[in-house]
């Protein structure tokens, strides 16, 4: 058990503690700070797997704009459901054992792959993989299009929650 | 040794947490708390196959990077939509919600 190992258990419960919390939390502010929590986990997860970026970009956009949104959304119609009513609806034992059945066939699919002795590949010095992201999303001959198709698809969504959450 | 199948199990187990939260929660945003895992998940798995494949092919990580951005713009037309129901029906209760239910 090497320090990597330990540390990827660690974050991993947090993780997936305070992942459970966001579920089952009842008060929904209470549940938006353990999303926090949560993404600041896969944040962590990232930076174990070399995904530097990636794990900025996680602390940005979903902790820094995501979950203050989703805050905003709660601040703003947090009066309409009482603390008393409950939380889940009516089939939520039908949704707990899709979510392990889920749980359970994902893992069966993974554990009949090879994926049980694959183990990490070293990265070489000479790689910046940053750089090499940077490069592969604006290069015509890797992911240029998908880059240019995302930022219309966000103007999109910007326009259209203008749109519908105007007053009319 | 971690392998991938330990980032497999982990991210299985946070898209089997996010699905029971859009699956049972009764309030929207909180349904949108469970996609947002769910993305989350998705994620993990993408960087997961690229770490532990060919780290030099950076496909994986390009790949999340469009996930972030889509849900980004996801999650601010359902909280658009969410801010627009309460103004008109004055709930955000998934199951209130029952116009096109017949």
């Amino acid at each position: 058990m090497t320090g990597m190992d330990s540390l990827f258990l660690i974050f991993a419960v947090i993780t997936l503690i305070s992942a459970f919390l966001v579920v089952t939390t009842k008060n929904l502010f209470h549940a938006a700070l353990w999303l926090i929590m949560t993404l600041f986990g896969v944040a962590a997860i990232y930076v174990l797997l070399n995904a530097f970026y990636l794990a900025v970009i996680q602390v940005i956009v979903y902790i820094g704009a995501i979950a203050i949104l989703m805050i905003f959304a709660i601040m703003l119609t947090q009066r309409v459901m009482n603390p008393s009513g409950r939380i889940f609806n009516k089939n939520w034992i039908i949704a707990a054992l899709l979510g392990a059945f889920m749980f359970i066939g994902l893992v069966i699919i993974s554990m009949q792959t090879g994926a049980s002795k694959t183990t990490l590949p070293q990265i070489s010095g000479q790689l910046d993989t940053v750089s090499e992201l940077g490069q592969a999303l604006v290069s015509p001959n890797a992911y240029v299009i998908p880059f240019e198709v995302a930022s219309v698809l966000l103007l999109a969504a910007l326009i259209g929650a203008i749109f519908v959450s105007r007053k009319r | 040794m971690i392998t991938l199948n330990w980032v497999l199990i982990f991210s299985a187990a946070l898209f089997s947490i996010g699905l029971f939260g859009v699956l049972a929660r009764r309030n929207a945003v909180a349904i949108l708390m469970g996609i947002e895992l769910m993305l989350n998940a998705v994620n993990v798995n993408l960087v997961g196959f690229w770490r532990f494949s060919n780290p030099a092919v950076i496909t994986g990580q390009a790949f999340a990077v469009i996930v972030f951005a889509v849900a980004a713009a996801e999650v601010a037309v359902g909280l658009a939509l969410v801010i627009s129901i309460y103004r008109r029906r004055k709930t955000i209760a998934a199951d209130d919600i029952d116009l096109m239910k017949w």
